[in-house]
C-alpha cells in the first residue's frame, strides 16, 4: 500500500502540474490504481483503489471541513423487475417495471452519512445516496423515476445490493490527511464488462464545491476476448466448432471406455 | 479451482461443474434420455444467466447423447429407420414450436406457460411411468407374468394405413403414429427447450409397442440430431453458448454417460422405468411446488439488453 501510496503522490505531483483549474478555491485531483481491469481465466473479482488530493489556493477559505462523495456507475442496460402474485392458487408473475439504461454497477462512497455532508434537497439536486439516484423508469409510457420508496425500486436496488453490484457505504472514503483521501472499489466476480465512470465531489459547508471525474474499464483479454468475439461475429463457425467439439468429446469417451 | 467462463461473464468451480456434468451424464445413459430438464435447473442454480444455460446445455446433450449412441449402435440397439422416420415429424415439430414460442412471446405469458407445461408434462409422465412401474414390480412379486401385454394385442394404432416394416425393432407400423410423435417431440423441445427424451422414450415403449432393447438407443439418435441443432441455432441467433462451459460439462457428461448406460443394463427393465418415473415426477413436484408456494421474494431482476 505504501507503495501504491508513493505512486499516486507522484501521479497527483504530475497531475497537479498539467491540469490547468477554472476560477475556483478548491481542485480534485484523482486517480484509480488500474484503468484497466483485464478479465483472464482466473479472474474472479478485483478491488481498485482511488486516490485523490484535494488542491487548495490562495482563495479557499482557511480551515474548511471537506466530504466527499465517490460515485461509481458501470455500463448501462435496460432491465426489468417483475412482481409475482398469487393467481388461482399460484405464484405468476403479473406486474413489472421497466428501467430504461440504469447502471448494471452503482456503487456510492463517502466519508460520512449523506445526511451529515447535505440537506435533502442538496442530496436529491446531486444525487447523493441509492434513494437519490435517478433511475429512470417507463410508467405507462412515460419516463421518470418515482419515490425512492417506491416498491419496484426499492425492491431492484434491494436485489441489485445482494449481488454487490449496487452499493452504498457512508464511511467507505477516509481522509489520510486533511486533504488526501483513499476508497476502495470493490469490485464482485459477476461485474459486467464495459466502462466505468467514477464521478468525485467534493463538498464544504452543505454544498458542493468542485467536482471531478475519471474511468477504468474492465475488459476480456487472450482467450476470454478470443472467445467472447468469435461468439458474437462468427456465431455459425462457433456454433460449428461447439457442435464439432460435442461430437468428438462424445466419440472419444466411446473409444476411452470401449470394453470389447 | 475457479475459472472465469468467457460467455455466461461469471467464474465458477470446474470440479463442480464437472461433477454435476458427470451426475447427469450418468442419469441420462442410465435411462437413455437427453438430461437437459436436469441440466438446465442446476446450471441456474449455480448462478448462469438462464439463457447461458439453456443454449450451453444443448450442446452437453448433444455430446453424452452422440457417445451413447455410439456403444449402442455397436450393440445394435439403433433401429436407423425408425430413427430417420422420427426425425422426419421431428424438424416439423421443431418448426412449429419455434413459431409458437415467438407467438407466446409477444402475449408476454411464456414464463407461465413453460413452468406450467413443466409441471403438466413431468407429472403426468413421470406419475404413470412410477405407476406402471410399481405395477409390472408387484406383478412379478405375486410371482405373474412381468412382461406386458406387449405383442398380439391389437390397438387401433396398428389399423392405420402406411404400414412399413421396422426390422432391427422388429414391428411392423404405420408411420403416421411415428410422424406424429416425432413432431410432438420436436414441437416440445422448442417450446419448452428440453430434448425430449424422457417423454419419447415412454411414447415408443407404450404406444408404438417398440421393443425396450432399441428405444434408447433410437431415442439417443433423435436427441443428438435436434441438440446438434439446437446449438447451431443458439449460436447463431442470441450468441450465447459458453463453449468453455460446455466443454467441461461435455467432459463430465460423457463420463457419467458410460458409467450409466452400464448400470442401466445391469438394471431390470421395470427397475429402470420405475425409477426414471420417480425422478421425472420427482422434477415435476419441485416445479409445481415453486408454483405453489409463495416465493422468498415476490421480485425478480433482469438484464434485457445493454445498451452501452
Amino acid at each position: 500500500m505504501t507503495a501504491h501510496l508513493a505512486q499516486m503522490l507522484g501521479w497527483l505531483a504530475l497531475g497537479a502540474a498539467l491540469v490547468s483549474s477554472p476560477v475556483q478555491a478548491e481542485r480534485l485531483i484523482v486517480s484509480v490504481s488500474n484503468h484497466r481491469v483485464t478479465v483472464t481465466p482466473n479472474y474472479s473479482g478485483e478491488e481498485l483503489v482511488l486516490f485523490g488530493s484535494v488542491e487548495k489556493d490562495a482563495n479557499t477559505p482557511p480551515n474548511r471541513n471537506y466530504d466527499l462523495v465517490v460515485t461509481v456507475a458501470g455500463p448501462r442496460a435496460d432491465m426489468v423487475t417483475r412482481r409475482k402474485e398469487r393467481r388461482f392458487g399460484i405464484w405468476i408473475n403479473t406486474d413489472y417495471r421497466q428501467f430504461l439504461k440504469v447502471p448494471t454497477y452503482l456503487a456510492l462512497f463517502s466519508n460520512r452519512p449523506f445526511d451529515a455532508i447535505a440537506s435533502p434537497e442538496v442530496q436529491r439536486r446531486q444525487q447523493l445516496g441509492l434513494n437519490n439516484v435517478l433511475l429512470t423508469q417507463r410508467v405507462s409510457g412515460d419516463y421518470a423515476d418515482v419515490v425512492p420508496d417506491d416498491a419496484f425500486r426499492s425492491a431492484f436496488v434491494r436485489l441489485r445490493k445482494q449481488h454487490g453490484l449496487y452499493r452504498e457505504e457512508t464511511s467507505a472514503v477516509t481522509f489520510l490527511t486533511p486533504t488526501l483521501f483513499r476508497t476502495g472499489i470493490p469490485l464482485p466476480a459477476e461485474v459486467p464488462i464495459g466502462l466505468y465512470n467514477v464521478e468525485i465531489k467534493l463538498f464544504a459547508d452543505g454544498a458542493l464545491v468542485t467536482k471531478t471525474d475519471t474511468a477504468f474499464e474492465i475488459v476480456k483479454v487472450g482467450f476470454e476476448q478470443f472467445v467472447a468475439t468469435t461468439a458474437l461475429q462468427h456465431g455459425f463457425v462457433y456454433g460449428l466448432i461447439t457442435a464439432f467439439m460435442a461430437l468428438m468429446t462424445g466419440w472419444m469417451a466411446s473409444i476411452v471406455f470401449r470394453r470389447d | 479451482m475457479q475459472l472465469y467462463l468467457p460467455i455466461a461473464d461469471i467464474p465458477v468451480n470446474v470440479f463442480l461443474i464437472l461433477a454435476m456434468g458427470a451426475a447427469v451424464g450418468f442419469v441420462s445413459g442410465m435411462f437413455g434420455i437427453g438430461g437437459g430438464f436436469l441440466m438446465t435447473p442446476l446450471l441456474i442454480f449455480v448462478g448462469i444467466a438462464p439463457a447461458v444455460a439453456v443454449a450451453s446445455v444443448a450442446s452437453h446433450i448433444a455430446a453424452s447423447s452422440f457417445s451413447g449412441a455410439i456403444s449402442y449402435w455397436r450393440r445394435r440397439a439403433i433401429d436407423p429407420v425408425l430413427a430417420v422416420v422420427l426425425l422426419t415429424g421431428g424438424s416439423l415439430g421443431t418448426a412449429l414450436g419455434v413459431w409458437t414460442f415467438t407467438l407466446l412471446r409477444s402475449l408476454g405469458q411464456l414464463d407461465l406457460m413453460i413452468a406450467t407445461s413443466y409441471v403438466i408434462l413431468l407429472t403426468t409422465v413421470g406419475g404413470l411411468m412410477f405407476w406402471e412401474g410399481l405395477r409390472a414390480l408387484l406383478r412379478a412379486r405375486k410371482g405373474g407374468p412381468v412382461t406386458l401385454r406387449r405383442p398380439g394385442s391389437h390397438v387401433w394404432i396398428h389399423g392405420l394405413p402406411l404400414k412399413m416394416r421396422f426390422k432391427r425393432s422388429k414391428i411392423y407400423l404405420s408411420v403416421i403414429p411415428v410422424v406424429v410423435i416425432g413432431l410432438i417431440i420436436g414441437f416440445i423441445g422448442a417450446v419448452m427447450g428440453i430434448g425430449g427424451g424422457f417423454i419419447l422414450v415412454p411414447l415408443l415403449i407404450y404406444v408404438l409397442r417398440v421393443p425396450t432393447s432399441t428405444v434408447i438407443g433410437t431415442s439417443m439418435v433423435l436427441t443428438l440430431v435436434t441438440m446438434v441443432f439446437a446449438t447451431m441455432l443458439h449460436a447463431v441467433t442470441n450468441h450465447l453458448v459458453d463453449a468453455v462451459l460446455a466443454l467441461i460439462l461435455m467432459v463430465g457428461g460423457v463420463t457419467g454417460a458410460q458409467f450409466g448406460a452400464r448400470a442401466g443394463q445391469k438394471i431390470r427393465g421395470e427397475h429402470l422405468r420405475l425409477l426414471l418415473g420417480l425422478l421425472v415426477l420427482a422434477v415435476g413436484i419441485r416445479f409445481a411446488v415453486e408454483l405453489v408456494i409463495r416465493p422468498e421474494d415476490l421480485f425478480t431482476v433482469r438484464e434485457t439488453g445493454v445498451t452501452g
